[in-house]
């Protein structure tokens, strides 16, 4: 099934949730959409389930009009985030429900329903609790019921509201791989929301990064993560080094210096040049365009995490870099520092 | 923010807290202090009072309560009960007795069964939908509750009476509506007019549109939605104020009074009926009357104690 | 198709529910309610005046005010001494006590008329001893006080002791540890945070104590002048068939309750930003 999201404009009052937001999904896919809290996320999944509706736009599912129909018609299953779980009826129940509404020429008999109801709960490996009430169950496996019931009714594509967003870290992190490979199997069509990078990039496999109600870019984990198309994006995913720079006549300059970095035709004016802490060349002072005082270190793992107080700005701009761990960092060392990988957005974005 | 609501929302809250100090463990320094030697009670504990004090407290606190309450309450069954039980189950088989009883269920049949759809229905469309001016509607619900029961039934008097806005045309086409079963049910319903709805809005706001909003994207029906999802989770919050109600309807003195006529054997129910009796110097078939809406008075209590464990079982399931 | 699917809702029967909600309050209260006042506005002011102002209509609405926030007096001061009780003591029957607090509430109020008037009348058991004291209660305003007094101890109590329940223990803990002793800590630092409670409490009691009607009536006396209720005045003009003037008593009395709800609501916001926490 295919998802198609055209020129859609959510208001709430005065405040632009979505601003001309467009986006097609494709068949099969396990799409994020990552931004941080208010970036309009969660009201684009709502209105692609018909949860909420827009001002303007269009949304289409397998090239049919969507917004003519209610939730109930459109064959969405919607994970919500703090599962909505019945809290009146058994787990077994929960799974039933949306095959027990069915209009009666449809319905299935009762001995079907309960062989799919089973069906489901082995699938999400949960076949056990099927008599328990929801508060008798833990986050994770209200999680996976919640995920059950919305596959019951056979859903055209499947939507997860921040779907580990409510349950702790370790639980978190073996549900995304539950996910991904519940995924494989069953391949429906999904659209989940998140605002853990990690968990976009870990599960997905395509990222739709957004802000303030748009879409700053739209690629696979590796892409938004290698080339990311703005600064927001370059600062929300990963953890990035900013130094304002200034680009003029093809050059870059952090303060008043210029740097060994090609402007890449970036517009001149006031910039930011962002670059990954593991994407600074580290080599003995005078070696680089940017040379400063290493504070403190901090060694782990694979890698050394280093303060470094710039020269040229009289110590006041202080960054953090990650090194291997082959050449040992002393603090007070004078280093001089190269970015390998770096891009550069206009100041403002 | 009106009377009854008020009530009823705070004696909520505070059942909530009933558990915590029946329970030993944790109590609270005053609990701890009946099981502490009597030489060291007061010093020690930051939160209570000198013993004297809080003797004096309780005493004036149970005085109080005793004289205001329970003495009342105590008259109503030993002066019905004064002539022995003959006599009281005589004046309750009064033909007037069993005409007042039946009006009396009879009301509150209509006035709780429209309360109750009403009810329903408002409560639906106040928390589970936005809209501008919401406090003020809820506002306007809560009117009857700080009307006094007298202008309840004076406001109908108007409308409908002889001098009333609809008066002649009533006349004319002959209905009778004051001082007849319809007058009275109109104010009934008018006194009893929040309970239902007040019982309903908070609950249902707090439980939010989520379980809705699944059973819709499950492809339920508004109905179904309603039937299967919305009216299980609010059936304690529903018989609450439906008792409250009909507790009320039953009891409902001023605004009937107003309305109703005081036509013997046709339009007197149980409270106007004592009235009567009283006046008439009929003491013990008045507090006959009185013993078994008392009585009411007294289940209803029982059963709105029991039905706020419930809730707040409800409550704390849910916030889980 | 761009355009045409704005402002729909998820959950369906909004339309119906508030057309509903709306018709039936219209019919059961609105109309009624404006009714009286369209009623009122056949007076013209000299007429209405003149009706509010006779010598009358004046003393029951004095009789009913006056004694009304007499009896809301005593149980501000008698609920705060329950509510300490109830919620700081442990004492035999407390759970009972707790429990009949709401009495007064639930017992229809022609039976707590015609109770209150047996107990108090000269041979009634709390009666015979007053009358011994050279006191008369029943059928006197002091009847009228006392009965008040009886249907406004719940208000004050319930609407006081989730508050005094909720107050952080801390809060005295840490007075005391400041050196205060414990007189200093209940008046200064306990009854304070509770003033907003009390006040509502009050306003409640007060505004239920001016409207009553059937527990006040049996142990009034009904004298005009001296024991005689506003609402009974009302339900006498009525009987005479003076509607004009009933209205115009009602009116004042529904003007004092909308101005008690109003004051109850901005006692209840106050209390809210006073107490963010709650």
């Amino acid at each position: 099934m295919t998802i198609e999201v055209k020129n859609i404009v959510k208001k709430f009052g005065d405040f632009a949730a979505l601003d001309t937001v467009s986006l097609k999904v494709g068949d099969g896919e396990l799409l994020a959409l990552l931004g941080p809290s208010g970036s309009g996320k969660t009201t684009l999944l709502r209105i692609i389930a018909g949860l909420d509706w827009p001002e303007a736009g269009e949304v289409t599912i397998d090239g049919e009009d969507a917004l003519g129909r209610g939730a109930s018609e459109r064959h969405v299953g919607f994970v919500f985030q703090h599962y909505a779980l019945f809290r009146h009826m058994t787990v077994f129940e929960n799974v039933a429900f949306g095959l027990r509404v069915q209009p009666r020429a449809i319905r299935k008999d009762e001995k079907a329903i309960r062989a799919r109801v089973k069906e489901l709960l082995d699938l999400v490996q949960l076949d056990w609790l099927s008599d328990r009430y929801p508060s008798q169950l833990s986050g994770g496996q209200r999680q996976r019921i919640a995920l059950a019931r919305a596959l019951a009714i056979e859903p055209r594509i499947l939507l997860l509201d921040e779907p580990f967003g409510a349950l702790d870290a370790k639980v978190r992190k073996e549900l995304r791989q539950w996910l991904r490979s519940l995924h494989q199997e069953i391949h429906v069509t999904s659209i989940f929301v998140t605002h853990d990078q990690e968990e976009a990039l870990e599960v997905a496999n395509r990222v739709v990064v957004m802000d303030k109600g748009r879409i700053e870019q739209i690629g696979t984990p590796g892409e938004v993560y290698d080339n990311p198309a703005t600064a927001f994006v370059h600062g929300f995913i990963g953890e990035s080094i900013v130094l304002p720079v200034d680009v003029s006549d093809g050059a870059v300059r952090l303060g008043g210096r210029p740097l060994n970095v090609a402007a890449n035709g970036a517009a001149p004016g006031a910039s930011k040049l962002f670059v990954r802490r593991h994407d600074m060349q580290i080599g003995p002072a005078g070696s680089g365009s940017l040379e400063g005082a290493v504070r403190h270190v901090r060694s782990f793992g694979p890698i050394q995490r280093a303060e470094v107080a710039l020269a040229d700005s009289e110590g006041k701009t202080v960054i953090e870099i990650d090194a291997p761990r082959d050449r040992e960092l002393q603090a007070g060392e004078i280093i001089s520092l190269e970015p390998r990988r770096y891009r550069i957005f206009a100041a403002h974005e | 923010m009106s009377l009854q609501s008020n009530l009823a929302s705070s004696t909520t809250q505070l059942r909530a807290y009933a558990p915590k100090t029946d329970l030993n463990v944790a109590s609270p320094p005053s609990q701890r202090e009946r099981v502490r030697p009597h030489t060291a009670a007061s010093k020690r504990d930051l939160r209570t009072e000198p013993r004297p004090i809080r003797f004096l407290i309780v005493a004036l606190a149970l005085l109080f309560l005793t004289v205001f309450v329970v003495l009342p309450l105590v008259v109503v069954f030993a002066s019905a009960f004064s002539r022995g039980i003959s006599a009281y189950f005589a004046a309750l088989s009064e033909p007037e007795a069993l005409s007042a009883i039946q009006l009396t269920l009879l009301i509150a049949a209509i006035s709780v069964s429209l309360n109750l759809i009403f009810g329903v229905i408002a409560a639906w469309a106040i928390s589970k939908f936005d809209f501008a001016g919401k406090t003020f509607l809820i506002t306007l619900i809560d009117l009857p509750f700080s009307v006094s029961p007298v202008i309840s039934g004076l406001v109908f008097v108007l409308l409908f009476g002889a001098q009333g806005f609809f008066g002649t045309w009533l006349q004319a086409h002959n209905i009778h509506i004051l001082f007849a079963v319809p007058g009275i049910a109109l104010a009934t319903i008018f006194v009893t007019f929040p309970f239902v709805a007040r019982a309903l809005i908070p609950l249902m706001q707090e439980q939010g549109t989520q379980e809705e909003e699944a059973a819709i994207s499950l492809g339920a029906s508004g109905l179904q939605t309603f039937f299967r999802v919305t009216l299980p989770n609010i059936k304690w919050g529903l018989l609450y104020g439906v008792l409250l109600c009909n507790a009320r309807a039953m009891g409902e003195f001023g605004a009937v009074s107003v309305v109703s006529g005081h036509i013997r054997g046709q339009t007197n129910t149980m409270p106007l009926l004592v009235e009567i009796l009283y006046n008439e110097y009929q003491f013990v078939a008045s507090f006959a009357i009185a013993s078994l809406l008392a009585m009411l008075a007294l289940i209803t209590l029982v059963v709105k104690t029991i039905l706020e464990r419930r809730l707040d079982e409800g409550q704390i399931v849910s916030d889980d | 198709m761009s355009t045409a699917v704005a402002r729909r809702s998820t959950l369906p029967g909004f339309g119906l529910t508030m057309g509903l909600t709306l018709t039936w309050l219209s019919v059961i209260v609105l109309i009624p309610l404006a009714g009286l006042f369209l009623k009122t506005f056949e007076l013209s002011f000299d007429q209405f005046w003149g009706i509010v102002t006779s010598r009358r209509t004046l003393s029951a609405l004095k009789i009913s005010f006056g004694l009304s926030f007499a009896a809301a007096c005593v149980n501000l001061v008698m609920g705060t001494v329950i509510v300490w009780a109830l919620v700081r003591y442990r004492f035999p029957g407390r759970r009972l006590f707790d429990a009949i607090v709401d009495i007064p509430f639930a017992l229809p109020t022609a039976v707590a008329g015609v109770a209150l008037t047996q107990l108090f009348a000269q041979k009634g058991w709390l009666g015979a001893p007053l009358a011994e004291l050279g006191i008369k209660v029943a059928f006197t305003p002091i009847g009228i006080f006392l009965a008040m007094v009886f249907i406004g101890i719940p208000f004050v109590v319930r609407t006081v002791q989730p508050v005094l329940i909720d107050l952080d223990p801390e809060i005295e803990e840490a007075a005391a540890s400041l050196g205060a002793d414990r007189w200093h800590t209940v008046f200064r630092v306990i009854l304070p945070s509770l003033i907003p409670a009390l006040l509502t409490g009050f306003a409640l009691a007060f505004a239920r104590a001016v409207g009553e009607y059937g527990s006040v009536i049996f142990i009034a006396g009904n004298l005009p002048n001296v024991s005689e209720i506003a609402p009974l005045l009302i339900v006498i003009r009525l009987s005479e068939f003076r509607y004009a003037d009933a209205t115009a008593i009602a009116v004042v009395m529904l003007l004092a309750s909308f101005i008690i709800i109003f004051a109850v609501n901005r006692l209840q916001r106050w209390a809210q930003t006073r107490i963010p926490t709650h």
